[in-house]
């Protein structure tokens, strides 16, 4: 096997980068692929929360790459997928404690028996982001229907055109196709004008997301979950898989459900 | 291998105002670099946290060369931030990796007035979409077959035309030519400078047509419909 190395990015913090990497990374288990997810955010860790992993926690990134542990030591093994692992960040370290070549060494060791690597970045342009990008294979930016976030996603693409990482591709996280009928958020055609890159995904908002992060079960394993879904076609398209976009005018399912009993619409 | 009196004369460090300047003399790139991060290791506590700049001469470095060694430099906590280039290219690569490529001192040949640097012949050519947060200087005209997104500046001494949509920031006759003009397919810019004068910003428009932005009689900024007639 030689894994694919995907960085999730952003730019902009709260866009749902952490979300995006344990739903991608829980889909592709479900597919019964051999993830293993980075933490990539030394100091201000929360993919081991999202993931239900925090109490698992021995060594991190920084024990491996200071020499305290094998890598394996801190390949945390999820407790509902046994392909699925997690290399926690040190809280209590920063971004400087981990340089571009170790990451490069940590996914290289990596590569020989897994399927796909994917890396959290830490939100903004510095040490920590150039960490996270130097060993992609193909990097993901996550971004908002917000024009503060628009503008992050797009430095951040500017960044990898310049140092040549390939064509990043995007996850519009959080559209809510009712703000965009009525003009109120930016639509999926207004941010891909702008960026000028494939688009991988369109996730709606969900409240779901925000439940399943508190209990560290994402929001991929509701197999109701509208956002859910969004997350498992993007884990299809990364396997190489041609999936349809959703619709996401249908007003079907458990979404609208709600919306007729509290009579919103 | 190379000797210490070597490295000394490859590469010289002075402190400057804006931190340090490394000023590279003729070598293979590969030989100052070595030189460099030499010179670091063997005082890594004067040069822990410090701000470099680093005049390359006409050097032409690639992206990956800028990178490693920004990446070097990283590792011993040094931050590079701007990089002085002969080379038009290596100015560009610079540019486009967020770095300066100006200090504040500006260099003898640059106070030359823009009557002499602006020729109509030569231009700046870039064939892509100017993102936000990246700055193009350039002592004469630009063309961009690309858009300028909200965030990003381009700045002539010279005209610009825009083969694409404008909506950051774009300056042309920088360095006071009033004569200077700036057009594009689509004028929705954040903001226009000319010489010294200052547009508003200009609104969206639904159904966008190239425009033509210049100085008119009576001194004020304006933009009209671009025909080329």
């Amino acid at each position: 096997m030689t894994a694919q190395v995907i960085t999730v990015t952003s730019g902009k913090g709260g866009v749902g980068k952490t979300t995006a990497v344990a739903n991608l990374a829980t889909a592709l288990a479900m597919d019964g692929k051999r993830v293993v997810c980075i933490d990539g955010d030394i100091g201000l860790r929360n993919l081991d929360v999202v993931m239900g992993l925090e109490n698992r926690i021995v060594y991190d990134i920084v024990d491996v790459i200071e020499g305290r542990c094998k890598l394996k030591q801190a390949m945390i093994r999820d407790k509902k997928y046994p392909e699925m692992y997690l290399i926690p960040a040190a809280q209590t370290r920063d971004k400087n404690a981990v340089s571009p070549s170790d990451m490069v060494r940590i996914c290289n060791d990596l590569k020989s028996d897994s399927d796909f690597v994917i890396i959290d970045s830490p939100a903004g342009i510095e040490r920590g982001f150039r960490n996270a990008i130097a060993a992609a294979d193909r990097v993901l930016v996550v971004t908002n229907p917000e024009v503060s976030a628009v503008r992050d996603a797009d430095r951040v693409v500017g960044i990898l055109e310049a140092e040549e990482k390939g064509n990043p591709s995007l996850i519009l996280n959080r559209l809510n196709p009712t703000l965009v009928k009525n003009n109120d958020m930016l639509s999926a055609e207004d941010v891909l004008d702008l960026l000028g890159i494939q688009l991988i995904g369109i996730v709606p908002e969900d409240e779901n997301v925000i439940i399943g992060s508190n209990k560290g079960a994402p929001v991929v394993t509701d197999a109701k979950s509208r956002a859910g879904q969004a997350f498992r076609n993007i884990a299809k398209r990364l396997q190489g898989q041609d999936v349809p976009f959703m619709d996401l005018d249908s007003q079907s399912g458990l979404w609208s459900a709600i919306q007729k009993l509290t009579g919103r619409k | 291998m190379i000797t210490m009196e070597q490295v000394t004369s490859i590469v010289q460090i002075k402190g400057i105002r804006d931190g340090l300047l490394a000023t590279f003399s003729d070598a293979a790139w590969e030989d100052q670099r070595t030189a460099l991060i030499l010179q670091i290791d063997e005082k890594p506590a004067f040069f822990q946290g410090a701000r470099l700049a680093m005049d390359v001469g006409n050097q032409v470095l690639k992206v990956n060369d800028l990178v490693e060694l920004r990446d070097q430099l990283s590792e011993r906590n040094v931050a590079l931030w701007a990089v002085i280039s002969e080379s038009p290219m290596t100015e560009q690569t610079s540019q486009l990796l967020g770095l300066a490529t100006r200090i504040s001192k500006p260099r003898p040949e640059e106070q030359r007035s823009f009557a002499d640097t602006i020729s109509d012949e030569t231009a700046l050519f870039i064939s892509k979409t100017i993102r936000s947060g990246t700055r193009i200087e350039y002592p004469g005209n630009i063309v961009i077959i690309g858009d300028v997104n909200p965030g990003a500046e381009v700045i002539a001494e010279g005209n610009v035309v825009v083969w694409g949509r404008v909506r950051g920031v774009i300056h042309a006759g920088a360095k006071g030519n009033r004569n200077a003009f700036i057009c594009a397919l689509d004028l929705s810019a954040n903001q226009l400078r000319i010489a010294d004068e200052v547009s508003a910003m200009l609104k969206p428009q639904k159904d966008p047509r190239p425009e033509i932005a210049s100085i008119n009689e009576a001194g004020k900024l304006q933009a009209e419909l671009w025909n080329v007639s």
